[in-house]
């Protein structure tokens, strides 16, 4: 894919800045500014997974919705809601759960060793 | 808050205990309701009041302590309470102070709390076990309304206002519905049991605090939530991060006289795991919506898949009544 923006990517810029915040705003805050500091970063972390691992999840989810039948998660949770997927449940258990896998992987990939 | 209107808050509260007020301290304050400590008479006293233009009334949950101190609960002894005409200006309770630690972290890690982790799950069982041989029709105002149906509604509410749909929590309404449990006992439900609202010292639990949600139910609700995995903050352990469920159905069961249903309590978590994913959306949409623009409250949107995950693993091998082979 021919990008039409120079370097640094969105990723890179995102990481800059993340970086910023750990090496010079981490170090000199305390308190409830050091915890948002710490928030921000989490949320950056996860906006660079995102980035990264974006297009193939996306991907994954349309070909999993393209199996049952559904053209996004509203049609697919109002499908379930009216018992319209019932005869492919075990489909739609395994689907949703890719789905929900895929989602913690960018949110918090620490989340699936934390049990 | 300004001093002047904390000197006008500590004059009230003087004429509330008919003692000069001293050290008067602003604690924390949630979206609904603000906590301080301070002393008079030489004793160390808890205020919390609603927060102005909030007209929910503690008066109900004033009923519910004085009826949990009565059946020999460990609740904060309750010292005053009155209304929005009161000095106080709104809806108030105070109460003793109690020492201890409510931090989850603190309480789960800490060397402090060794002996504590190791007695707290009997603790909480025998505490469980006492609110609810409390009869609510003793205590006025108690509310009484069906869960899944009060989170049915929440969720599409939500789901409107922040145009999104959530898949997981749709098979989870549909599996709590497929086996919602038949007769169930009546009692009253503390309605929020877990850590981050018990007092807790080296010794074990030394007050259950935190009852504006009591209500009217069936008394599995209060094991279900403690079980939920966000309450185990970490821990490995599924009972309030201390304990196993054997442990917790054992202690209660042996407190109460009454036997549990594991598959009962196991409902009950589903239910509680669900509740906590429609209360992370609400978080997030009081940032999305311009109520209170927060990126800490923003992330948590992210987070509901936390809550959808721990569904699955409360379900893994469970999904047979909706035909999953």
């Amino acid at each position: 894919m021919s990008e039409l923006h120079d370097v640094p990517s969105a990723a890179q810029l995102v990481e800059a800045v993340r970086e910023w915040l750990e090496r010079d705003v981490l170090t000199s805050t305390t308190g409830r500014v050091q915890f948002h500091t710490r928030v921000a970063m989490n949320v950056l972390a996860m906006v660079e997974r995102e980035l990264a691992l974006g297009p193939d999840q996306r991907a994954a989810h349309a070909a999993r919705l393209a199996d049952l039948g559904v053209a996004d998660d509203k049609e697919l949770a109002k499908a379930i809601r009216e018992g319209r997927l019932d005869d492919r449940m075990s489909d739609v258990v395994a689907a949703v759960r890719a789905s929900v896998v895929d989602k913690l992987r960018v949110a918090n990939p620490g989340y699936f060793e934390s049990r | 808050m300004t001093d002047l209107s904390r000197d006008s808050l500590a004059d009230g509260l003087a004429r509330v205990v008919g003692a000069p007020v001293k050290d008067l301290a602003r604690l924390s304050g949630g979206a609904s309701r603000e906590t301080w400590s301070f002393s008079a008479s030489g004793r160390r006293l808890i205020l919390q009041r609603q927060r102005s233009g909030d007209i929910r009334d503690m008066g109900v949950e004033a009923n519910v302590l004085r009826a949990a101190h009565t059946a020999g609960v460990r609740v904060p002894e309750l010292l005053a309470n009155g209304t929005a005409d009161s000095p106080i200006g709104s809806s108030f309770m105070v109460l003793s102070h109690v020492d201890g630690e409510t931090i989850a972290r603190k309480i789960l890690r800490d060397d402090t709390f060794v002996h504590a982790r190791q007695v707290l799950v009997g603790d909480l069982a025998a505490a469980l076990a006492r609110l609810h041989s409390i009869d609510p029709s003793n205590i006025a105002g108690l509310p009484a309304t069906d869960q899944v149906a009060q989170y049915r509604t929440t969720l599409d509410d939500l789901n409107t206002s922040l145009d999104q749909a959530h898949p997981t929590f749709e098979l989870a309404f549909r599996w709590l519905e497929a086996n919602r449990p038949e007769s169930a006992r009546r009692s009253l439900v503390h309605g929020d049991f877990r850590l981050g609202n018990v007092m807790v010292g080296p010794d074990g639990l030394r007050a259950v605090l935190d009852w504006e949600l009591a209500h009217v139910g069936d008394p599995m609700e209060d094991l279900g939530w403690l079980c939920v995995r966000a309450w185990r903050f970490g821990s490995s352990s599924p009972v309030a991060g201390v304990g196993s469920y054997e442990q917790l159905i054992a202690a209660y069961e042996h407190e109460s006289g009454l036997s549990v249903d594991p598959d009962l309590v196991r409902w009950w978590e589903v239910l509680g795991t669900l509740k906590w994913g429609i209360m992370c959306m609400i978080q997030t949409s009081s940032h999305l919506l311009g109520l209170a623009r927060s990126h800490e409250l923003a992330a948590i949107g992210r987070r509901v898949c936390e809550n959808e995950y721990d569904l699955f693993l409360a379900l893994d091998g469970r999904w047979e009544g909706l035909g999953v082979r």
